[in-house]
């Protein structure tokens, strides 16, 4: 395929299918300690993770930008 | 509730006047010839980056979710958080998948998911059956952004009773159908630009001025009840709240982006590369939505349910109510008037594109197809016209006369029909190994498996599946699907051992730049 397409699969989508392991794997945040500015884990890991998610995100478009490498 | 709040209301309807201005002057807007489906409905493909990510935005955080997430929290606590890692798995998904389904759309000028599955698969059977479960699973939708709009209309102190309590939401639909009407897609376009300033400006406020009034983070955590506070750890034998949690998320996600207003808002992208750029900007909004659930426990530590001046208030609307009721305890007047715009005008934006996707839907994959194939471009327009009228009409007409209750039920059941196109749409964007009438198959048993386990567990989210001594209780949606999936799996190489599959319109050259 030629080096300025989008292609339909990219070894760096596997970087964005990593990021629900974490995010479905209830047991890994189910529990209060430790809390953090009065934030239990539960929510604060989790509003964490979209942060974490939206800079994956934007390393994987640049990374997959057509038109970059070609 | 007796006294209407007359400081939110003039600032409510400045901001709703502003919106409708906007609506009808929106059909000037990078004109277009509005007698044309593609130009009403999609908005002519034109919009850009930014303009999308307003659109997309606005379009899939409605009025309801504002309400009913943080209501969720409010009365049942962590469960309600499940909203966050649903976010964090659309935008990949939407990421990966779509940018290739609004290439092929492009090139062939398919306007709906139906008309893509028809290209694909050739059967106009299972193109209808992708289009009907558009539209039955948009209809509820519409009437819960009504609904959102009535409980801060609610919050203002206008009531009334029986059909003159509708007055203002027959206003606000009539405003609604004729800009709508009037400009297409552009309309949502254009005022979804508002909509999320507002709502940015009322999230980070209400986030950032609440607990300091409650005295810290420490106070709102310490009101929520132990036992909601984290998911129940499920006892033996079963996965209990983890599984629901998990199951919930991953199945709300796949269910909204095969929504049709979710299909219309990406399809109306300027290109592929917009899609992109999108998917990579919308977490922004997924970090909104995990802030409005903590108002639920805003609400809890605040006790505005045991306020005298709210009773009235949670009688109508229940834990729904818990929102606006934090808003006018928390802020002045002039502040909860802006939020309970952004709310409403948050039901608008959403409501229009879900009339302009369904009215796409009818037009395209019924009226063509099966009552008028030789529709000119005019008659196509103005028939998506009407059908979105008919639709809103008809979302008004539900939500006056019937209870609240049916409205919630049905909007459950439209993410578990949806879901159903999964199959079809989704996969059928990397294979059309699948036999058209094997997915025809799989989607029937999937509808008529998933109403009749929602049914049988009276309409909760989650269903007590049980395998070899094991409870897995999870969202009906994805058992469902999963069971669609496989039955057209082993029904495929059957069908195709009677006949000939159709031919495939599109090339593999199709789904990319």
């Amino acid at each position: 395929m030629e080096g300025n397409r989008e292609r339909a699969w990219s070894p760096w989508y596997l970087l964005l299918l990593i990021q629900f392991i974490p995010a479905l794997l209830v047991p890994l945040y189910n529990r209060v300690e430790p809390v953090v500015g009065g934030i239990p884990f539960f929510y604060w890991f989790q509003l964490a993770l979209v942060l974490v998610s939206a800079l994956v995100t934007a390393v994987v478009y640049f990374a997959t930008e057509p038109g970059r490498n070609g | 509730m007796e006294q209407v709040n007359w400081t939110a209301l003039t600032v409510f309807i400045a901001l709703f006047g502003l919106i409708s201005w906007l609506g009808f002057a929106a059909a000037h807007w990078r004109r277009g010839d509005l007698d044309q489906l593609h130009e009403w409905g999609l908005g002519g493909r034109r919009f850009g980056t930014l303009i999308t990510w307003f659109l997309v935005g606005g379009d899939l955080y409605t009025a309801y979710t504002f309400i009913a997430v943080p209501a969720l929290a409010f009365g049942a606590g962590a469960i309600a958080f499940f909203a966050v890692p649903y976010t964090i798995i659309v935008y990949p998904i939407l990421f990966i998948v779509f940018p290739r389904l609004w290439y092929v759309c492009r090139k062939h000028h398919y306007v709906t998911a139906a008309d893509f599955v028809r290209g694909r698969f050739g059967n106009r059977w299972l193109a209808l059956a992708i289009a009907v479960t558009g539209i039955i699973a948009t209809m509820p939708y519409i009437a819960l952004q009504l609904v959102g709009l009535q409980v801060v209309i609610g919050a203002m102190g206008v009531t009334g009773e029986g059909l003159a309590g509708a007055i203002p939401l027959v206003i606000a639909v009539v405003i609604l159908a004729a800009f709508t009407d009037s400009s297409g897609l552009r309309a949502p376009a254009a005022i979804a630009v508002v909509k999320d300033t507002l709502i940015y400006i009322t999230a980070f406020a209400a986030v950032i001025i609440i607990p300091i009034q409650l005295g810290g983070w420490s106070n709102v955590f310490a009101a929520v009840p132990a036992d909601k506070l984290l998911l129940t750890s499920p006892g033996p034998g079963t996965t209990g709240e983890y599984g629901v949690y998990a199951t919930l998320a991953l199945g709300s996600a796949l269910a909204l982006l095969l929504y049709p207003h979710s299909m219309t808002g990406i399809l109306s992208a300027s290109s592929g590369g917009a899609v992109r750029r999108n998917a990579a900007l919308l977490p922004a909004y997924s970090l909104v939505l995990g802030l409005l659930a903590l108002l639920g426990f805003f609400a809890l530590a605040a006790g505005v349910d045991k306020l005298p001046e709210f009773a009235g208030g949670f009688k109508q609307f229940k834990a729904n109510f818990a929102v606006p009721a934090l808003m006018l305890h928390s802020f002045p007047a002039w502040f909860a008037g802006v939020t309970f715009a952004a709310i409403g005008i948050g039901a608008l934006v959403p409501a229009s594109i879900m009339s302009i996707a369904a009215a796409n839907l009818f037009t395209r994959n019924v009226y063509r197809e099966f009552l008028h194939g030789e529709a000119t471009d005019k008659q196509e327009a103005q028939t998506a016209k009407w059908a979105s009228l008919i639709v809103k009409l008809g979302a008004l007409i539900f939500v006056v006369f019937v209870p609240l209750q049916y409205a919630i039920q049905l909007q459950l059941l439209g993410g578990i029909w949806i879901i159903q196109t999964l199959p079809s749409v989704l996969i059928g964007l990397y294979t059309r190994w699948f036999n058209p009438w094997a997915l025809l198959v799989g989607w029937a048993v999937g509808m008529a498996a998933g109403t009749y386990m929602a049914y049988s567990v009276n309409f909760a989210a989650a269903y007590p599946l049980a395998i070899g001594g094991w409870i897995f209780p999870g969202y009906t949606a994805l058992y469902t699907v999963i069971l669609n999936l496989i039955i057209a799996m082993v029904l495929t190489p059957m069908v195709n051992a009677l006949g000939a599959k159709p031919e495939d319109k599109t090339a593999a050259a199709d789904y990319y730049a």
